[in-house]
């Protein structure tokens, strides 16, 4: 131990703080616009392939709607929505929900609806789900996702959306039930809440994107 | 200049912290599920090191014992923020799959044990070459492990260098479609390790040509 003031050991502790301080908010001056712009164009890019093979001519990001709970989608937290529009024509609708009983936590996944009550496009974007078995619902690994695309709730009928080893028309993945189930159960809430509220949603008042 | 091979050979295998030291391991462990992102905790750790072993050395004559400790705290802490917000900012990819590990560099006794060790004791520019040999030694086996496991366990490598890189997202080379699953998993990570200190002291064993067990002997035999 040295015989120092202990005031001085805290002056030198206070200085260095305050430097290392400075040196964090100069980074974050530096890095703040860039954050903010990558947030921004994540958000618009992992929303884009949900609604493949539409035309619109908006950002997806434009004219957003959040559906507080209860509401009947998947999840029990508020449902973020986007609007999505060719000129002032409505055409289509991307949900962004949480499956709450997926296998490792809970799955997050985007369901765009056209107009006609057709999935346009499914993507799982957040999810814990078992490298090799589950993870397989990820764009990355596999294409099982695509499979919904096209279908609506009477393509194949409500009683069918299920994986085929429980009786309906979809595949299911080798060594992993309980994942597909979730998603798959997700996507058809979406769909009975899609077509229940299809004119409210357009009709509600949009709010500010960002 | 012998001096510096020597330092390089100590980083990187002597006293190698995560084969030897076994320092760092909880990151090492975790995210080594692919070879990149072995690579970019790698890189990011090796930053943070150097960095923090030139500041903890520049600083060394003002900072009295007693409060050295906190002090590497505040350093160490304020240089894993920026390098978060730099990930943030450069790699936002990257840091999505890293997520957590980023900011528990911290954490990463490696680095507090280099401030200790060495930093505090030696002048600036010794001790930025401590820490890019030992930040080097930790990133080659972060890049090794991630690059063993991602074969076995994916039956790929360099899938998803576009994290790093930029660009379309990029499936790397695959050699087969399904890998051993148990590779990717946590019981991997630990497997994978153990065959690498193994091997390490297989290799230090065969070059000493000593049967004790412990790389440390073969090390006083070397001098």
């Amino acid at each position: 131990m040295s015989d120092r003031p202990i005031w001085k050991s805290g002056v030198t502790l206070g200085s260095i703080a305050a430097v290392c301080t400075a040196l964090v908010a100069l980074t974050w001056q530096l890095t703040a616009e860039r954050i903010e712009l990558n947030k921004k164009l994540w958000l618009e890019r992992s929303l884009q392939p949900a609604l493949a093979g539409l035309f619109f001519d908006s950002p997806v990001t434009e004219s957003v709607l959040t559906i507080p709970p209860p509401h009947g989608l998947p999840g029990t937290d508020a449902v973020v929505v986007y609007r999505v529009y060719a000129g002032d024509m409505p055409v289509a609708a991307l949900f962004d929900i949480t499956a709450r009983d997926g296998y490792a936590g809970p799955i997050r996944m985007l369901v765009g609806i056209a107009m006609d009550g057709k999935v346009s496009g499914v993507r799982v974007i957040e999810h814990r789900e078992t490298p090799g078995l589950g993870d397989r619902i990820d764009i990355l690994k596999s294409d099982w996702v695509l499979q919904f695309d096209g279908h609506s709730l009477s393509d194949p009928d409500v009683a069918q959306w299920a994986i085929k080893r429980d009786g309906g028309d979809f595949d299911q993945l080798t060594g992993a039930s309980v994942t597909p189930r979730a998603v798959i159960k997700a996507i058809k809430e979406t769909l009975i809440y899609f077509s229940a509220n299809r004119d409210a949603i357009f009709a509600a008042a949009s709010e500010d994107a960002s | 200049m012998s001096d510096l091979a020597e330092r390089f050979k100590n980083g990187l295998w002597r006293d190698n912290p995560g084969l030897v030291q076994l320092l760092g391991l909880c990151p090492l462990l975790a995210v080594t599920a692919s070879f990149v992102n072995g690579l970019g905790l790698g890189l990011a750790t090796l930053g943070v090191l150097v960095a923090s072993n030139a500041l903890v050395s520049a600083t060394r004559r003002w900072i009295q014992t007693e409060i050295r400790v906190p002090i590497y705290v505040v350093i160490i802490a304020s240089l894993v923020t920026c390098t978060e917000l730099v990930f943030k900012a450069w790699f936002p990819e990257l840091d999505r799959t890293l997520g957590i590990f980023i900011p528990l560099i911290v954490t990463n006794c490696a680095i507090v044990a280099r401030a200790e060790v060495f930093a505090s004791r030696n002048p600036v520019g010794a001790s930025i070459i401590d820490g890019l040999t030992m930040g080097l030694g930790f990133a080659l086996l972060l890049m090794a492990i991630g690059a063993f496991r991602e074969i076995i366990g994916q039956g790929s490598l360099f899938s998803r260098m576009d994290m790093l890189l930029g660009g379309e997202p990029v499936r790397g080379i695959v050699f087969v479609d399904q890998g051993w699953l148990l590779m990717l998993l946590p019981p991997g990570a630990f497997f994978c390790l153990a065959l690498a200190i193994a091997a390490k002291n297989a290799i230090d064993r065969r070059r000493y040509n000593v049967n004790a067990p412990t790389s440390r002997l073969a090390r006083r035999l070397d001098r």
